[in-house]
């Protein structure tokens, strides 16, 4: 290849994603949220729907979503992003609507919209990013957290007796009808990555074929609130939240299987 | 003796509770008061007190548990701010309804749209309305103090309403200040065994809270409500004499600040009073007669000890750290409505400052002052309500 002048210019073999803005990310150090977002974005890019993306951000520390996306974003009340997602949905049911939820969000506070969002099969997509921990508000137990986890609030460890037991979204969110693809997937090493995206691909793709609501779980590091440097928050993903949290497809729609 | 520490606002309330140790706390995470709560979960999980604490999965579902927990018959305790005192509201008014007392930190924080974090007073004044007793606090001391009395005034057996106790997001909560601690003995005294009352699982004396009641009775109920928050102001009074023994602080209704001979005079709650004071001493040594009021008891309001600390002044100005969009500020409605049967009244004029946690700084003060001078000087109003301190 050459450029006008005839001189020899390098093929462009990789290109940041125009899903992205340029706004350099406020995650943490080895906090997953920014591996996940750029799945997002590229898969929102292949797929030639950016142009007509509305995407809903949460409360957590995900909340800054609307500066990395570049789409149009809307920010809900903490939980509320499943209704916002619904309303927006009705109105516009030929844009693509997603929300990008943590656990603090999604599994806490919002369970009731999630929940019911799925069961009435709404035509939109949801990210799920479970770090086993309210992130922003600085690591205290959320309901995902395992048992054992020392949290802010749990000092001593997540204890059943007093505190229950971790709520598995993937498998709850599986047993409604409505909910038509459900996966839970990982980001903690490059093959897991991959596979991340071919599951948010497919989440989308069933909201664009139109069959019904669709939810990625993601499990996310975070290290800041795990106490861990980053390469073993990663080796925590895999050790300490699979065995509880296990991956895979738990409903995939016949249309796309 | 005293122990005096270095300590924010928040670990201030979250070591009155630890003292207090009561019987539940159900909380939910939010920023500013996570702080809070996770110290008190710190006291729980160490032993330091006997507290049952469920950390519940929503503000709404905190003040449910809250509910159940002092229906049941135990002294019952929380703690949250903004937007999460907003998803509380529905069952604020089952709480003050049931005749609960409950006991709840509220750091002041800004509401959504636009999303903010920061301190200003739209939470509780949202919160006005609910039945509650609403006790201000100027800083960590404050909402210490408050907190201990708190408890004393809700679970008044002539009374028996929940209370917050408020304190400005990040402006208290987050910043260190010097603080007197009572001793724990003294605080568990002072607070006293908790007296149930009509609890459940009496088996002898079964009971109903909440039920269906129409249009034959509802009416009668909430006149009853209204009139057990008549006599809410004398418990408050009787409450901070007590304390005062055990503490050697005063505390009335609101402080009054220079207002026996002045005439102009500032209305504003919470944390920017400090800031205030400083500015009404510069202009008293400058020969300008300015004082200062700071609500402390908002809810019940005491109307007419307001109107006889104010009635003497020219002008007034009341800062509120909330709006009330299309009416005027929440602090100034109680003042006029506290000044309005006055045969003669000051001149009273509203701004509106600080909104979701912009700075209040001494010249906001001086300009307000400057203001009120011109006012009691000319008698003309320039305007009735202003926003200050915004960016052009």
């Amino acid at each position: 290849m050459k450029d006008e002048g005839g001189r020899r210019k390098a093929a462009v073999s990789w290109r940041r994603t125009r899903g992205l803005t340029d706004t350099p990310f406020h995650y943490c150090p080895g906090c997953s949220h920014g591996v996940i977002h750029r799945l997002v974005a590229e898969v929102l890019d292949e797929l030639g729907v950016l142009e007509k993306t509305v995407g809903i951000c949460p409360v957590g520390c995900a909340v800054f979503a609307y500066n990395y996306f570049n789409c149009d974003m809307i920010e809900a009340a903490h939980g509320r992003a499943p209704a916002v997602a619904t309303g927006v949905k009705r109105v516009l049911p030929d844009r693509v609507v997603f929300t990008y939820q943590g656990d603090g969000d999604l599994a806490a506070i919002g369970t009731a919209e999630i929940v019911h969002a799925a069961a009435r099969s709404e035509r939109f997509t949801t990210i799920f990013v479970n770090n086993a921990v309210y992130g922003m508000t600085g690591g205290q137990m959320a309901p995902t957290t395992l048992l054992g986890q020392k949290t802010t609030t749990t000092p001593a460890g997540r204890e059943v007796s007093v505190a229950g037991f971790p709520l598995k979204v993937a498998e709850l969110m599986a047993t409604l009808d409505g909910a038509v693809y459900v996966a839970r997937v990982s980001v903690h090493s490059p093959k897991h990555i991959l596979q991340a995206k071919r599951a948010i691909r497919e989440a989308f793709k069933v909201q664009l074929d139109g069959l019904g609501f669709a939810l990625v779980e993601v499990l996310s590091a975070c290290p800041t609130n795990w106490g861990l440097a980053p390469p073993d928050a990663l080796r925590w993903v895999e050790e300490k939240m699979i065995p509880v949290y296990p991956l895979g497809k738990f409903k995939v729609p016949e249309e796309i299987s | 003796m005293a122990r005096v520490a270095a300590v924010t606002g928040n670990e201030a309330v979250a070591e009155a509770l630890r003292q207090i140790n009561p019987d539940v706390c159900a909380a939910y995470p939010i920023t500013p008061q996570t702080e809070l709560m996770q110290r008190f979960a710190a006291f729980v999980s160490n032993g330091k007190v006997d507290t049952e604490l469920i950390l519940v999965e929503s503000e709404h579902s905190a003040m449910s548990a809250c509910i159940g927990a002092a229906a049941a018959g135990g002294r019952v305790a929380t703690a949250t701010c903004g937007p999460g005192l907003a998803l509380m509201w529905e069952m604020l008014y089952v709480a003050s309804g049931m005749r609960l007392p409950i006991v709840m930190a509220v750091v002041n924080r800004s509401l959504s749209a636009p999303l903010n974090i920061h301190g200003d007073h739209s939470d509780a004044m949202g919160a006005r309305d609910s039945g509650w007793i609403q006790l201000w606090s100027e800083n960590a001391q404050e909402a210490y103090d408050n907190t201990i009395q708190a408890f004393r005034i809700a679970e008044n057996m002539n009374i028996r309403l929940p209370a917050m106790v408020c304190m400005d997001g990040f402006i208290i909560s987050h910043s260190i200040g010097r603080i007197e601690y009572l001793e724990d003995e003294p605080v568990r005294s002072f607070v006293g065994e908790y007296q149930p009352l009509n609890p459940l699982l009496d088996l002898d004396n079964p009971k109903s809270y909440g039920p269906l009641i129409l249009t034959d009775q509802y009416h009668e109920y909430k006149r009853a409500q209204h009139e057990v928050m008549t006599r809410v102001k004398d418990v408050v009074l009787a409450v901070a004499a007590e304390f005062e023994k055990v503490s050697g602080r005063r505390y009335g209704l609101f402080e009054s600040y220079r207002l026996d001979d002045a005439e102009i005079g500032l209305v504003i709650l919470n944390s920017a009073a400090g800031t205030a004071k400083d500015v009404v001493d510069s202009f008293r040594e400058r020969g300008i007669r300015a004082g200062l009021l700071k609500p402390r008891l908002f809810r019940p309001f005491p109307y007419e000890e307001v109107a006889q600390a104010l009635k003497g002044l020219k002008a007034v100005a009341v800062l509120d750290r909330a709006d009330s969009f299309g009416g005027y500020g929440p602090v100034f409605m109680e003042v006029c409505s506290a000044l309005y049967p006055l045969a003669e009244r000051p001149v009273v004029i509203n701004k509106i400052y600080g909104l979701g946690g912009r700075d209040f700084l001494p010249q906001h003060a001086e300009e307000v002052l400057a203001e009120l001078e011109e006012i009691a000087r000319t008698g003309k109003v320039r305007v009735a309500k202003e926003y200050i301190g915004v960016r052009e």
